[in-house]
Protein backbone atom coordinates (compact mmCIF):
# COMPACT_ATOMS: atom_id res chain seq x y z
CA UNK A 1 0.00 0.00 0.00
CA UNK A 2 1.44 3.42 -0.99
CA UNK A 3 2.03 5.73 1.96
CA UNK A 4 0.08 8.96 2.24
CA UNK A 5 1.75 12.10 0.98
CA UNK A 6 1.29 15.77 1.70
CA UNK A 7 -2.10 17.13 2.63
CA UNK A 8 -4.23 18.31 -0.26
CA UNK A 9 -6.25 21.51 -0.42
CA UNK A 10 -9.01 20.04 1.73
CA UNK A 11 -6.52 19.00 4.41
CA UNK A 12 -7.03 15.31 3.69
CA UNK A 13 -3.89 13.35 2.82
CA UNK A 14 -3.46 12.62 -0.90
CA UNK A 15 -2.08 9.26 -1.98
CA UNK A 16 1.52 9.39 -3.05
CA UNK A 17 2.34 9.07 -6.76
CA UNK A 18 5.96 8.53 -7.71
CA UNK A 19 6.89 10.37 -10.91
CA UNK A 20 9.52 9.09 -13.33
CA UNK A 21 10.42 11.34 -16.25
CA UNK A 22 12.72 10.16 -19.00
CA UNK A 23 13.54 10.88 -22.58
CA UNK A 24 14.23 8.72 -25.63
CA UNK A 25 14.13 5.46 -23.70
CA UNK A 26 13.46 2.49 -26.02
CA UNK A 27 9.84 1.39 -25.73
CA UNK A 28 10.80 -2.20 -24.92
CA UNK A 29 12.77 -0.98 -21.90
CA UNK A 30 9.89 1.28 -20.85
CA UNK A 31 7.39 -1.58 -21.03
CA UNK A 32 9.68 -3.87 -19.03
CA UNK A 33 9.94 -1.16 -16.38
CA UNK A 34 6.16 -0.75 -16.29
CA UNK A 35 5.55 -4.47 -15.86
CA UNK A 36 8.10 -4.59 -13.07
CA UNK A 37 6.59 -1.63 -11.24
CA UNK A 38 3.08 -3.04 -11.68
CA UNK A 39 3.88 -6.57 -10.48
CA UNK A 40 6.67 -5.97 -7.94
CA UNK A 41 5.93 -2.71 -6.12
CA UNK A 42 3.01 -1.48 -3.99
CA UNK A 43 3.31 2.14 -5.11
CA UNK A 44 1.46 4.44 -7.48
CA UNK A 45 3.57 5.57 -10.43
CA UNK A 46 3.43 8.03 -13.28
CA UNK A 47 5.97 7.44 -16.04
CA UNK A 48 6.57 10.03 -18.73
CA UNK A 49 8.89 9.11 -21.61
CA UNK A 50 9.35 11.95 -24.06
CA UNK A 51 10.24 10.36 -27.39
CA UNK A 52 11.63 6.92 -28.13
CA UNK A 53 14.15 5.30 -30.43
CA UNK A 54 14.38 3.23 -32.51
CA UNK A 55 10.99 3.46 -34.25
CA UNK A 56 9.16 0.35 -33.06
CA UNK A 57 5.87 -1.39 -33.78
CA UNK A 58 4.04 -2.29 -30.56
CA UNK A 59 1.17 -4.80 -30.60
CA UNK A 60 -1.29 -5.72 -27.87
CA UNK A 61 -1.12 -9.04 -26.07
CA UNK A 62 -3.45 -10.89 -28.43
CA UNK A 63 -2.50 -9.26 -31.71
CA UNK A 64 -1.85 -11.43 -34.77
CA UNK A 65 1.21 -10.13 -36.57
CA UNK A 66 0.03 -11.13 -40.05
CA UNK A 67 -3.22 -9.22 -39.61
CA UNK A 68 -1.73 -6.05 -38.18
CA UNK A 69 1.70 -5.56 -39.70
CA UNK A 70 3.06 -5.32 -43.25
CA UNK A 71 5.72 -7.92 -42.56
CA UNK A 72 7.73 -7.69 -45.80
CA UNK A 73 8.63 -3.98 -45.42
CA UNK A 74 9.20 -4.54 -41.69
CA UNK A 75 11.73 -7.27 -42.46
CA UNK A 76 13.29 -5.24 -45.24
CA UNK A 77 13.74 -2.17 -43.02
CA UNK A 78 14.43 -4.16 -39.83
CA UNK A 79 11.74 -2.42 -37.81
CA UNK A 80 11.48 -3.99 -34.33
CA UNK A 81 8.08 -5.50 -33.42
CA UNK A 82 7.14 -5.81 -29.75
CA UNK A 83 4.20 -7.67 -28.15
CA UNK A 84 3.32 -5.78 -24.96
CA UNK A 85 1.67 -7.09 -21.80
CA UNK A 86 -1.49 -4.97 -22.06
CA UNK A 87 -4.50 -5.28 -24.33
CA UNK A 88 -5.51 -3.09 -27.24
CA UNK A 89 -4.26 -2.40 -30.73
CA UNK A 90 -1.10 -1.76 -32.69
CA UNK A 91 0.93 1.43 -32.89
CA UNK A 92 4.24 2.49 -34.33
CA UNK A 93 6.19 4.73 -31.99
CA UNK A 94 9.19 6.94 -32.67
CA UNK A 95 10.82 10.24 -31.71
CA UNK A 96 7.50 12.02 -32.20
CA UNK A 97 5.74 9.96 -29.52
CA UNK A 98 5.27 11.02 -25.91
CA UNK A 99 4.30 8.27 -23.47
CA UNK A 100 2.36 8.75 -20.24
CA UNK A 101 1.66 5.79 -17.96
CA UNK A 102 -0.29 5.55 -14.72
CA UNK A 103 0.23 2.56 -12.43
CA UNK A 104 -2.14 2.61 -9.47
CA UNK A 105 -3.39 0.57 -6.56
CA UNK A 106 -7.08 -0.18 -6.96
CA UNK A 107 -7.92 2.04 -3.99
CA UNK A 108 -5.72 4.95 -5.10
CA UNK A 109 -8.76 6.72 -6.53
CA UNK A 110 -11.75 6.68 -4.19
CA UNK A 111 -14.69 4.76 -5.63
CA UNK A 112 -12.90 3.70 -8.81
CA UNK A 113 -13.53 0.01 -9.63
CA UNK A 114 -10.66 -1.80 -11.39
CA UNK A 115 -12.47 -2.39 -14.66
CA UNK A 116 -11.43 -1.05 -18.08
CA UNK A 117 -14.23 1.41 -18.76
CA UNK A 118 -14.18 2.79 -15.22
CA UNK A 119 -10.44 3.43 -15.38
CA UNK A 120 -10.72 4.98 -18.81
CA UNK A 121 -13.52 7.26 -17.66
CA UNK A 122 -11.27 8.52 -14.87
CA UNK A 123 -8.28 9.00 -17.17
CA UNK A 124 -10.46 10.72 -19.75
CA UNK A 125 -11.54 13.26 -17.16
CA UNK A 126 -7.95 13.82 -16.02
CA UNK A 127 -6.74 14.36 -19.57
CA UNK A 128 -9.72 16.61 -20.21
CA UNK A 129 -8.21 19.01 -17.70
CA UNK A 130 -4.97 18.91 -19.68
CA UNK A 131 -6.36 19.21 -23.20
CA UNK A 132 -9.66 21.12 -23.00
CA UNK A 133 -7.97 24.49 -23.44
CA UNK A 134 -6.16 23.40 -26.60
CA UNK A 135 -8.92 21.82 -28.64
CA UNK A 136 -12.20 19.94 -28.70
CA UNK A 137 -10.96 17.02 -26.61
CA UNK A 138 -12.84 13.74 -26.43
CA UNK A 139 -12.45 10.26 -25.07
CA UNK A 140 -13.93 8.82 -28.24
CA UNK A 141 -14.56 5.05 -28.21
CA UNK A 142 -11.58 4.60 -25.89
CA UNK A 143 -9.21 6.82 -27.93
CA UNK A 144 -8.04 10.33 -27.06
CA UNK A 145 -9.08 12.67 -29.88
CA UNK A 146 -9.42 16.27 -30.89
CA UNK A 147 -12.81 16.34 -32.55
CA UNK A 148 -12.83 13.12 -34.64
CA UNK A 149 -9.10 12.76 -35.03
CA UNK A 150 -7.14 10.49 -32.75
CA UNK A 151 -3.92 11.66 -31.14
CA UNK A 152 -3.57 9.22 -28.27
CA UNK A 153 -3.98 5.45 -28.12
CA UNK A 154 -4.19 3.73 -24.76
CA UNK A 155 -4.25 0.28 -23.27
CA UNK A 156 -4.54 -1.26 -19.85
CA UNK A 157 -3.55 -4.19 -17.75
CA UNK A 158 -5.47 -4.96 -14.57
CA UNK A 159 -4.34 -7.26 -11.78
CA UNK A 160 -6.15 -8.24 -8.60
CA UNK A 161 -5.18 -5.07 -6.71
CA UNK A 162 -3.49 -2.78 -9.25
CA UNK A 163 -3.84 -1.46 -12.74
CA UNK A 164 -1.83 0.26 -15.43
CA UNK A 165 -3.20 2.68 -18.00
CA UNK A 166 -0.63 3.66 -20.59
CA UNK A 167 -0.92 5.96 -23.56
CA UNK A 168 1.18 6.75 -26.59
CA UNK A 169 0.54 10.35 -27.62
CA UNK A 170 1.27 11.50 -31.17
CA UNK A 171 3.13 14.76 -30.61
CA UNK A 172 4.24 14.23 -34.19
CA UNK A 173 4.45 11.24 -36.48
CA UNK A 174 6.12 10.19 -39.71
CA UNK A 175 3.50 9.38 -42.32
CA UNK A 176 5.87 6.88 -43.94
CA UNK A 177 5.96 4.84 -40.71
CA UNK A 178 2.21 4.31 -40.91
CA UNK A 179 2.79 2.25 -44.05
CA UNK A 180 4.17 -0.53 -41.84
CA UNK A 181 0.74 -0.98 -40.25
CA UNK A 182 -2.37 -2.53 -41.77
CA UNK A 183 -5.76 -0.99 -41.06
CA UNK A 184 -7.06 -3.33 -38.35
CA UNK A 185 -10.17 -5.47 -38.80
CA UNK A 186 -11.37 -4.39 -35.39
CA UNK A 187 -11.50 -0.59 -35.51
CA UNK A 188 -13.60 2.01 -33.69
CA UNK A 189 -16.77 3.06 -35.47
CA UNK A 190 -15.73 6.69 -35.62
CA UNK A 191 -12.76 5.75 -37.77
CA UNK A 192 -15.21 5.27 -40.67
CA UNK A 193 -12.62 3.37 -42.75
CA UNK A 194 -10.35 6.42 -42.90
CA UNK A 195 -6.69 5.83 -43.62
CA UNK A 196 -4.07 6.72 -41.02
CA UNK A 197 -3.54 10.26 -42.36
CA UNK A 198 -7.22 11.18 -42.23
CA UNK A 199 -7.85 9.44 -38.92
CA UNK A 200 -4.95 10.82 -36.88
CA UNK A 201 -3.78 14.29 -35.91
CA UNK A 202 -0.58 15.73 -34.43
CA UNK A 203 -0.58 17.29 -30.98
CA UNK A 204 2.01 19.84 -32.05
CA UNK A 205 -0.65 21.49 -34.16
CA UNK A 206 -2.70 22.15 -31.03
CA UNK A 207 -0.23 22.58 -28.13
CA UNK A 208 2.74 25.01 -28.04
CA UNK A 209 5.38 22.59 -26.73
CA UNK A 210 5.94 19.07 -25.36
CA UNK A 211 6.78 20.51 -21.96
CA UNK A 212 3.47 22.42 -21.82
CA UNK A 213 1.78 19.04 -22.32
CA UNK A 214 3.83 17.08 -19.77
CA UNK A 215 3.70 19.89 -17.20
CA UNK A 216 -0.07 19.91 -17.66
CA UNK A 217 -0.26 16.17 -16.94
CA UNK A 218 1.78 16.57 -13.77
CA UNK A 219 -0.38 19.48 -12.65
CA UNK A 220 -3.59 17.52 -13.26
CA UNK A 221 -2.18 14.58 -11.29
CA UNK A 222 -1.37 16.95 -8.45
CA UNK A 223 -5.09 17.53 -7.91
CA UNK A 224 -5.48 13.86 -6.91
CA UNK A 225 -2.05 12.80 -5.70
CA UNK A 226 1.02 14.03 -3.92
CA UNK A 227 3.51 13.78 -6.80
CA UNK A 228 7.07 12.81 -5.86
CA UNK A 229 9.80 12.84 -8.54
CA UNK A 230 12.00 9.73 -8.48
CA UNK A 231 15.47 8.93 -9.77
CA UNK A 232 15.22 6.68 -12.83
CA UNK A 233 18.57 4.97 -12.29
CA UNK A 234 17.62 3.81 -8.81
CA UNK A 235 14.42 2.24 -10.16
CA UNK A 236 16.03 0.55 -13.16
CA UNK A 237 18.24 -1.55 -10.91
CA UNK A 238 15.42 -2.84 -8.68
CA UNK A 239 13.61 -6.20 -8.96
CA UNK A 240 16.00 -7.51 -11.60
CA UNK A 241 14.80 -11.07 -10.97
CA UNK A 242 11.36 -10.31 -12.44
CA UNK A 243 10.85 -11.69 -15.95
CA UNK A 244 8.54 -9.45 -18.01
CA UNK A 245 6.09 -10.89 -20.51
CA UNK A 246 6.57 -8.07 -23.05
CA UNK A 247 8.70 -9.57 -25.78
CA UNK A 248 10.42 -8.66 -29.02
CA UNK A 249 9.03 -10.68 -31.93
CA UNK A 250 12.08 -12.33 -33.46
CA UNK A 251 13.12 -11.96 -37.08
CA UNK A 252 12.83 -15.73 -37.41
CA UNK A 253 9.23 -15.64 -36.24
CA UNK A 254 8.43 -12.88 -38.73
CA UNK A 255 10.03 -14.84 -41.54
CA UNK A 256 8.07 -17.96 -40.59
CA UNK A 257 4.82 -15.99 -40.75
CA UNK A 258 5.69 -14.78 -44.23
CA UNK A 259 6.46 -18.31 -45.40
CA UNK A 260 3.48 -19.84 -43.66
CA UNK A 261 0.10 -20.02 -45.41
CA UNK A 262 -1.79 -19.69 -42.17
CA UNK A 263 -1.64 -16.78 -39.72
CA UNK A 264 -0.80 -17.76 -36.15
CA UNK A 265 -0.13 -15.95 -32.94
CA UNK A 266 3.59 -15.65 -32.30
CA UNK B 1 -30.38 -24.31 -9.25
CA UNK B 2 -32.02 -21.20 -7.87
CA UNK B 3 -31.14 -17.99 -9.66
CA UNK B 4 -30.88 -14.77 -7.75
CA UNK B 5 -31.23 -11.39 -9.38
CA UNK B 6 -30.11 -8.26 -7.71
CA UNK B 7 -30.64 -4.71 -8.74
CA UNK B 8 -29.70 -1.31 -7.50
CA UNK B 9 -32.37 0.51 -5.59
CA UNK B 10 -35.06 2.17 -7.68
CA UNK B 11 -34.07 5.56 -6.31
CA UNK B 12 -30.49 5.14 -7.48
CA UNK B 13 -31.56 3.67 -10.81
CA UNK B 14 -33.74 6.68 -11.50
CA UNK B 15 -30.84 9.04 -10.88
CA UNK B 16 -28.43 7.17 -13.10
CA UNK B 17 -28.89 6.77 -16.82
CA UNK B 18 -25.56 5.47 -18.10
CA UNK B 19 -22.30 7.23 -18.78
CA UNK B 20 -23.86 10.22 -20.42
CA UNK B 21 -26.72 10.89 -18.03
CA UNK B 22 -27.22 12.64 -14.73
CA UNK B 23 -25.52 11.05 -11.76
CA UNK B 24 -26.36 10.61 -8.11
CA UNK B 25 -24.78 13.45 -6.13
CA UNK B 26 -22.73 11.10 -3.98
CA UNK B 27 -21.32 9.00 -6.84
CA UNK B 28 -17.90 9.83 -8.33
CA UNK B 29 -18.27 11.41 -11.77
CA UNK B 30 -16.45 8.47 -13.42
CA UNK B 31 -18.57 5.67 -11.91
CA UNK B 32 -20.34 3.45 -14.39
CA UNK B 33 -23.88 2.70 -13.25
CA UNK B 34 -24.93 -0.95 -13.17
CA UNK B 35 -28.39 -2.25 -12.64
CA UNK B 36 -28.68 -6.04 -12.73
CA UNK B 37 -26.30 -9.02 -12.50
CA UNK B 38 -27.11 -12.68 -11.95
CA UNK B 39 -25.74 -14.65 -9.06
CA UNK B 40 -26.23 -18.41 -8.74
CA UNK B 41 -27.04 -20.05 -5.44
CA UNK B 42 -24.88 -23.10 -4.83
CA UNK B 43 -21.67 -21.50 -6.10
CA UNK B 44 -18.96 -19.86 -4.07
CA UNK B 45 -17.48 -16.49 -4.96
CA UNK B 46 -14.38 -14.36 -4.48
CA UNK B 47 -14.20 -10.64 -3.89
CA UNK B 48 -12.35 -10.39 -7.19
CA UNK B 49 -15.43 -11.75 -8.98
CA UNK B 50 -14.59 -15.37 -9.75
CA UNK B 51 -16.92 -18.29 -9.01
CA UNK B 52 -16.20 -21.91 -8.15
CA UNK B 53 -18.47 -24.95 -8.30
CA UNK B 54 -17.23 -27.89 -6.28
CA UNK B 55 -18.22 -31.53 -6.53
CA UNK B 56 -16.97 -35.07 -7.31
CA UNK B 57 -13.34 -34.19 -6.67
CA UNK B 58 -13.16 -31.54 -9.41
CA UNK B 59 -13.95 -27.84 -9.09
CA UNK B 60 -15.04 -25.66 -12.01
CA UNK B 61 -13.97 -22.00 -12.13
CA UNK B 62 -15.08 -18.96 -14.10
CA UNK B 63 -15.82 -15.26 -13.74
CA UNK B 64 -19.16 -13.88 -12.64
CA UNK B 65 -21.87 -12.09 -14.56
CA UNK B 66 -20.94 -8.91 -12.66
CA UNK B 67 -17.36 -9.23 -13.88
CA UNK B 68 -18.19 -9.92 -17.52
CA UNK B 69 -20.63 -7.03 -17.54
CA UNK B 70 -18.02 -4.62 -16.20
CA UNK B 71 -15.29 -5.96 -18.46
CA UNK B 72 -17.21 -5.54 -21.69
CA UNK B 73 -16.88 -7.76 -24.75
CA UNK B 74 -14.21 -10.38 -24.12
CA UNK B 75 -12.06 -10.79 -27.23
CA UNK B 76 -9.24 -13.03 -26.01
CA UNK B 77 -8.69 -15.48 -23.17
CA UNK B 78 -5.35 -16.77 -21.91
CA UNK B 79 -5.57 -19.99 -19.90
CA UNK B 80 -2.97 -22.26 -18.29
CA UNK B 81 -2.03 -25.70 -19.54
CA UNK B 82 -3.51 -28.77 -17.84
CA UNK B 83 -1.13 -29.89 -15.15
CA UNK B 84 -0.42 -26.34 -13.98
CA UNK B 85 -0.61 -25.71 -10.26
CA UNK B 86 -2.88 -22.86 -9.19
CA UNK B 87 -2.99 -21.11 -5.81
CA UNK B 88 -5.97 -19.56 -4.10
CA UNK B 89 -6.01 -15.81 -4.73
CA UNK B 90 -3.31 -15.91 -7.38
CA UNK B 91 -3.70 -15.26 -11.09
CA UNK B 92 -4.07 -18.26 -13.41
CA UNK B 93 -4.80 -16.46 -16.65
CA UNK B 94 -6.33 -13.34 -18.10
CA UNK B 95 -9.06 -12.03 -20.36
CA UNK B 96 -8.81 -9.18 -22.83
CA UNK B 97 -11.63 -6.69 -23.27
CA UNK B 98 -11.89 -3.01 -24.20
CA UNK B 99 -8.13 -2.69 -24.76
CA UNK B 100 -7.35 -4.18 -21.36
CA UNK B 101 -5.99 -7.44 -20.04
CA UNK B 102 -7.51 -8.39 -16.70
CA UNK B 103 -6.07 -11.09 -14.49
CA UNK B 104 -8.36 -13.93 -13.45
CA UNK B 105 -7.57 -15.35 -10.03
CA UNK B 106 -8.14 -18.89 -8.79
CA UNK B 107 -10.59 -19.22 -5.89
CA UNK B 108 -8.89 -22.42 -4.71
CA UNK B 109 -5.54 -24.20 -4.80
CA UNK B 110 -4.91 -27.32 -6.82
CA UNK B 111 -3.98 -28.74 -10.19
CA UNK B 112 -5.60 -27.72 -13.47
CA UNK B 113 -7.09 -30.86 -15.03
CA UNK B 114 -9.00 -29.31 -17.92
CA UNK B 115 -9.36 -25.96 -19.65
CA UNK B 116 -12.29 -24.77 -21.76
CA UNK B 117 -10.85 -25.01 -25.26
CA UNK B 118 -13.97 -23.39 -26.77
CA UNK B 119 -12.84 -20.04 -25.37
CA UNK B 120 -9.97 -19.78 -27.85
CA UNK B 121 -12.39 -19.58 -30.78
CA UNK B 122 -15.38 -18.12 -28.93
CA UNK B 123 -14.16 -15.95 -26.05
CA UNK B 124 -17.57 -14.24 -26.00
CA UNK B 125 -19.00 -17.30 -24.23
CA UNK B 126 -17.73 -15.63 -21.07
CA UNK B 127 -20.13 -12.75 -21.77
CA UNK B 128 -23.13 -14.78 -22.93
CA UNK B 129 -22.85 -17.70 -20.50
CA UNK B 130 -20.46 -16.86 -17.65
CA UNK B 131 -21.68 -19.65 -15.35
CA UNK B 132 -22.16 -22.45 -17.93
CA UNK B 133 -20.55 -22.49 -21.37
CA UNK B 134 -18.08 -19.76 -20.34
CA UNK B 135 -16.38 -21.82 -17.61
CA UNK B 136 -12.61 -21.37 -17.73
CA UNK B 137 -10.72 -24.14 -15.88
CA UNK B 138 -11.38 -27.30 -13.90
CA UNK B 139 -9.20 -27.88 -10.86
CA UNK B 140 -8.45 -30.91 -8.70
CA UNK B 141 -8.43 -29.23 -5.27
CA UNK B 142 -5.39 -29.72 -3.07
CA UNK B 143 -7.16 -28.45 0.06
CA UNK B 144 -10.68 -29.87 0.30
CA UNK B 145 -12.99 -27.48 2.05
CA UNK B 146 -10.97 -24.44 1.00
CA UNK B 147 -13.95 -23.13 -0.94
CA UNK B 148 -16.08 -23.11 2.22
CA UNK B 149 -14.34 -19.91 3.32
CA UNK B 150 -15.41 -18.05 0.18
CA UNK B 151 -18.49 -15.86 -0.20
CA UNK B 152 -21.89 -17.45 -0.66
CA UNK B 153 -24.39 -15.96 -3.10
CA UNK B 154 -25.90 -13.59 -0.57
CA UNK B 155 -22.56 -12.24 0.63
CA UNK B 156 -21.28 -11.91 -2.91
CA UNK B 157 -24.41 -10.02 -3.93
CA UNK B 158 -23.87 -7.62 -1.02
CA UNK B 159 -20.22 -7.22 -2.01
CA UNK B 160 -21.20 -6.24 -5.56
CA UNK B 161 -23.85 -3.82 -4.35
CA UNK B 162 -21.31 -2.14 -2.05
CA UNK B 163 -18.77 -1.82 -4.88
CA UNK B 164 -21.31 -0.38 -7.27
CA UNK B 165 -22.64 2.02 -4.66
CA UNK B 166 -19.38 4.00 -4.66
Amino acid sequence: MASAGLAGVSGAACPLMRLVTMSSVPILQQLHLEERLLRCTPDNWCIINDSTAPATIVMGVSGRVSELVEIQPVLRDQVPVVRRFSGGGTVIVDQGTVFVTFICNKNAVTGLQPFPRDIMSWSGQLYGKVFDRFGEFHLRENDYAFSHRKFGGNAQSITKNRWVHHTSFLWDYDVKNMDYLKIPKRAPEYRLARNHTDFLCRMKEYIPSRSVFTDGVIAALGEHFSVQPMDLQAILSSHEEFVPSTKLVSQQDLEEIVSSKESFRV
Amino acid sequence: MALRLWARSAANALKLSGTGGARAAAAPAFSISRFVSTVHDGLKYTQSHEWVKTGDGVATVGITDHAQDHLGEVVFVELPEPGTTVSAGASFGNVESVKATSDVNSPISGEVVEVNSKLSETPGLINTSPYEDGWMIKVKPSSPGEADALLDAAKYTKHCEEEDAH
